[in-house]
């Protein structure tokens, strides 16, 4: 690898620079910097690459629906340089041959770096435990642990968990549903679940898991972190947890920031997803908690599903909708549009807090001399309606289908090497 | 109508309501003449599409169509969606090939009448006869169609409704279409049987049926399944039937004019009991015949007419 | 009543009155002794008048037959809606009410209506009253023929004969259903 200059971006969106790099690192940040190869920033925005801690990418087991390499497309597509691949595929990833085949196919494709979440518990069966330390020491190096789409919701399994992983600085990232409070639920529980007849999930099924795991947390002295919290309880226990000195972080969807449960009215499973979409006082809360940095990140939980999965009742349809391309834009029309946040907070939310829970390094670092070139370029000025059919993914279950959204990532470097280049994707090692 | 669907009881304003029950008044002679037929709907199809077993609700829109002069083809295609074997779509595309101008759907998921009025796979008018724990619009027109016959206009009259309300259909038709024609609804049941946001309804509820009898115009039984309790919705049958069932005694303490109604099909001992289900205010048997009449104007007036342009609907 | 398509707000035209109260009046005698003249007297007759104002004649007949028979005569109606060829270009409208006061096999039935032009409200009625029985023999009775037949139907009692062009548009008015003074009047056409 040579060096080339990135010309005219402004990092977290102040002044104009020329970014130099050599070798996947920044090597000089400076004005009229000059060198053999030259990309035209055009004066956009440029924030670290982005890190998902919260992304489905479906292989092994439903490659009908993503694919490692579709999946990191998106990914790359979004800005991102490091995603976060959940453990319930199938088979599971719940032992040191999975997560390590996952993290192999992600170096393979080169997109960005996919690195795998390993199970919790066998099977995501919730009845023992996963051989975490073997994950934690295979070559992927799984710092992560979850068994996202269904919670751990045994009371000692969860003790067991936080606590054995404080071995290997590990965390258990906590999908909060009590499976009995939920048994059969199908939307936010409340007027609106009444009046559709369809089966309600009450807030208090994520908040109940959520109180229960700090207070464990706090009693096994264990880092936790929960996924996708959704409503203003949820919010107001985390804020309390942080304040009593428990190590906990927090995670919210784009989509939970954005959309509201009366889509629902309209019956189509594109609306279906786990947790709820919930309430407008909902959305406002945790749009609240983001800003005042009690939800520590955004995460996709990008949820791929083949057509006839979403083409059906909304009873029998699959919990999920993608993220991946669209969380930058959906962050910046929620938080940013609104004043709730600046740039910095944003890069802290999608790319140095992210990195630092799954405890990867090379991501999330500051734009600064030595560090990788992991880097994002991003139009906070261009608008763009989204299309279900031009999106990477071989799913196509985006809920911002016709929508109008902000912004438009025009550039995304992987160790100073393009993924995307003009907002399309770049072929591989053509950089280089 | 002003739509070209009948989804729910939402669907109709006081006027759209009320024209449906005028009209079924006029066609309720027809069962009585030596030709029970109007050429009306000739040439038209009609397809029964059930995904549940009803063969009350499937008998009733059959011979609604059928003395319309309708073209009435039985789909019964029980389980199969949710079985994975043929899904919605294929049947509605199906539907469409077939040239369906109206297709009855009774399903068990809550709103997949919905799903196939506004998926565009198909593009006739769709009857929604009964999703899930939703609606069940034609149930409710029969209902208020039998309470007008008995009460007069319903404006101000005191409706009763007693049961699960939370997993039923004809409860939500029936709150929502009452309140439409101007009566006072009531809601009875356990706190477990009412749906979350219940007090957001235009309607009452309350948790006594001894407090909701005497100004009752007419009280209407929903069907308990005994299952319930075993998911601790109640306690036991026996406590259930004590405390919100229909017996002679509660029937006593109704007004002299009130009427005794049930969707069916009744749990003769749990909510209602066999003496008040079959005792001359009971009006259940002509509910079923007032379900013929009024299924025959709701699908006159959805197909009778010049068919609607089509209206594009999306979602936001 | 049928209205004849291409007339711009017939309405604002200027209106020609053809029948006023006393000539509908002495119209709607003479097709009551016509009807008994012709059929010997009520016995066997049933009126049906087809909705609205074909009911309301109906009505008016019936009263000035009692009169004459010196014994209570009950009409009936006849809603056609349902029989109508011309539904499908229209949404689809609320039926009018239908009675029939007494069997009609064997009966002679009398239909009235008000304006006679197409014929196809008739074809409709003929159709509703097969599928009601069979009556010994089925008479028309309208207050006012205009002309223009699309269909092979002719009226046995005429209050007036009113030649028209197809450009003009023949209002009825009659107090029953209208609440103003009964009229006939022609709109629209050459003025």
């Amino acid at each position: 690898m040579s060096t080339f200059i990135l010309r005219n971006v402004r990092p977290f969106g102040g002044d104009a620079v020329d970014i130099a790099v050599t070798d996947g690192l920044i090597t000089e940040i400076g004005t009229g910097l000059s060198g053999e190869e030259v990309v035209d920033g055009g004066g956009h925005l440029v924030l670290p690459g982005l890190v998902d801690l919260h992304t489905h990418l479906r292989e092994p087991g439903r490659e009908d629906a993503e694919t490692v390499r579709t999946g990191s497309q998106a990914a790359a597509l979004g800005g991102f340089t490091c995603v976060h691949a959940m453990a319930n595929t199938d088979p599971v990833a719940d032992t040191a041959g999975v997560v390590e085949q996952v993290y192999r196919l992600g170096v393979e494709h080169g997109y960005c770096d996919v690195q795998p979440v390993g199970a919790v518990t066998v099977g995501l069966a919730g009845e023992r435990l996963a051989e975490l330390g073997a994950m934690a020491t295979s070559a992927a190096g799984v710092r992560v642990f979850s068994d996202d789409g269904k919670c751990v919701s045994d009371a000692v399994l969860m003790r067991r968990a936080l606590e054995y992983v404080k071995a290997f600085d590990g965390v258990i990232a906590q999908h909060a549903q009590e499976p009995r409070l939920t048994e059969g639920a199908q939307m936010n529980e409340g007027p609106l679940s009444g009046e559709l007849g369809l089966t309600g999930w009450p807030a208090v099924a994520e908040e109940a898991i959520i109180a229960r795991d700090v207070l464990l947390a706090e009693h096994v002295g264990s880092r936790l972190h929960v996924c996708h919290l959704s409503t203003r309880g949820s919010v107001e226990i985390v804020r309390w947890a942080k304040s009593r000195g428990i190590d906990v972080t927090a995670e919210v969807t784009p989509h939970h920031l954005l959309l509201t449960d009366d889509l629902v009215r309209s019956y189509d499973p594109i609306y279906k997803v786990n947790p709820p979409l919930r309430s407008p006082d909902d959305v406002q809360a945790v749009r609240e908690g983001l800003a005042d940095g009690t939800i520590d990140i955004v995460a996709t939980d990008h949820a791929p599903h083949p057509m006839e999965d979403k083409e059906c009742e909304w009873n029998v349809a699959a919990f999920g909708m993608l993220g991946l391309e669209t969380a930058l834009s959906v962050v910046q029309q929620t938080m940013v549009d609104t004043g709730a946040i600046g740039w910095e907070r944003v890069a802290e939310a999608m790319s140095a807090a992210p990195a630092r829970i799954g405890r990867v390094s090379g991501h999330g670092r500051p734009l600064a001399v030595g560090e990788p070139a992991n880097l994002v370029v991003y139009d906070p000025t261009a608008r763009r309606t989204v299309e279900a059919a031009a999106s990477a993914s071989l799913s196509r279950n985006t809920p911002y289908a016709g929508l109008e959204l902000p912004g438009r990532v025009v550039a995304t470097f992987l160790r100073g090497r393009a993924t995307v280049l003009d907002g399309a994707l770049f072929s591989e090692g053509a950089l280089s | 109508m002003k739509s070209s669907h009948l989804l729910s009881a939402a669907d109709l304003d006081r006027d759209d309501a009320l024209r449906i029950l005028d009209t079924a008044e006029e066609l309720l002679s027809v069962a009585q003449r030596p030709i029970k037929k109007l050429p009306t709907l000739r040439g038209r199809t009609v397809v029964n599409l059930f995904f549940e077993d009803s063969t009350r609700t499937r008998i009733s829109f059959e011979a609604a169509a059928k003395r319309l002069s309708a073209d009435v083809i039985n789909f019964s295609a029980k389980g199969s969606s949710v079985s994975k074997g043929e899904s919605l779509k294929d049947t509605a595309l199906t539907l469409q090939a077939m040239g369906a101008d109206a297709v009855v759907i009774r399903h068990s998921a809550s709103g997949a009448p919905h799903r196939l009025a506004t998926s565009r796979w198909m593009s006739g008018s769709v009857v929604n006869a009964g999703d899930g724990t939703h609606e069940h619009p034609t149930q409710a027109l029969l209902d208020a169609f039998t309470m007008r016959r008995h009460l007069g206009d319903l404006e101000g009259k005191s409706i009763t409704i007693v049961g699960d309300v939370l997993h039923s259909r004809v409860a939500r038709s029936n709150a929502l279409l009452l309140h439409t024609l101007g009566a006072e609804v009531t809601l009875v049941a356990p706190p477990t049987l009412l749906p979350v946001g219940v007090e957001t309804w235009p309607v009452a509820h309350a948790y006594d049926l001894d407090a909701n009898l005497e100004k009752a115009d007419a009280v209407m039984m929903l069907r308990v399944q005994r299952e319930r309790m075993n998911a601790s919705y109640f306690p036991s049958a026996r406590e259930y039937s004590r405390r919100f069932g229909l017996d002679t005694a509660r029937m006593n303490r109704m007004p002299e004019h009130a009427i005794v109604m049930h969707p069916g099909p009744m749990n003769r001992g749990m909510e209602i009991t066999a003496d008040v289900a079959d005792s001359p205010r009971s009006v259940i048997v002509e509910q079923v015949t007032n379900g013929v009449a009024v299924r025959m104007a709701v699908l006159y007036l959805l197909l009778g007419g010049a068919a609607d342009a089509d209206s594009p609907e999306g979602n936001a | 009543m049928v209205v004849s398509s291409d007339a711009p707000r017939p309405d604002d035209m200027p209106a020609r009155t053809v029948l006023d109260e006393q000539d509908i009046s002495r119209a709607l005698t003479r097709i009551t002794h016509e009807i008994l003249e012709r059929n010997r007297d009520a016995d066997g007759v049933l009126l049906l008048g087809i909705p609205t104002r074909g009911v309301d004649l109906a009505r008016r007949i019936a009263a000035r037959m009692s009169e004459v028979e010196g014994r209570p005569i009950t009409p009936g109606s006849l809603d056609v809606t349902m029989y109508r060829d011309d539904l499908r270009m229209r949404p689809a409208r609320a039926l009018e009410h239908t009675s029939i006061p007494e069997d009609v096999d064997g009966k002679t039935v009398v239909l009235v209506d008000d304006v006679l032009f197409s014929g196809r409200t008739i074809r409709a009625a003929l159709d509703a009253l097969g599928d009601l029985g069979r009556p010994k023999a089925v008479q028309l009775a309208v207050l006012v023929d205009r002309g223009h037949r699309e269909l092979p139907i002719r009226a046995d009692f005429v209050g007036k004969n009113l030649p028209t062009s197809l450009a003009e548009k023949v209002k009825v008015r009659l107090t029953e259903a209208d609440g103003e003074p009964d009229s006939v009047t022609i709109v629209g056409g050459a003025s």
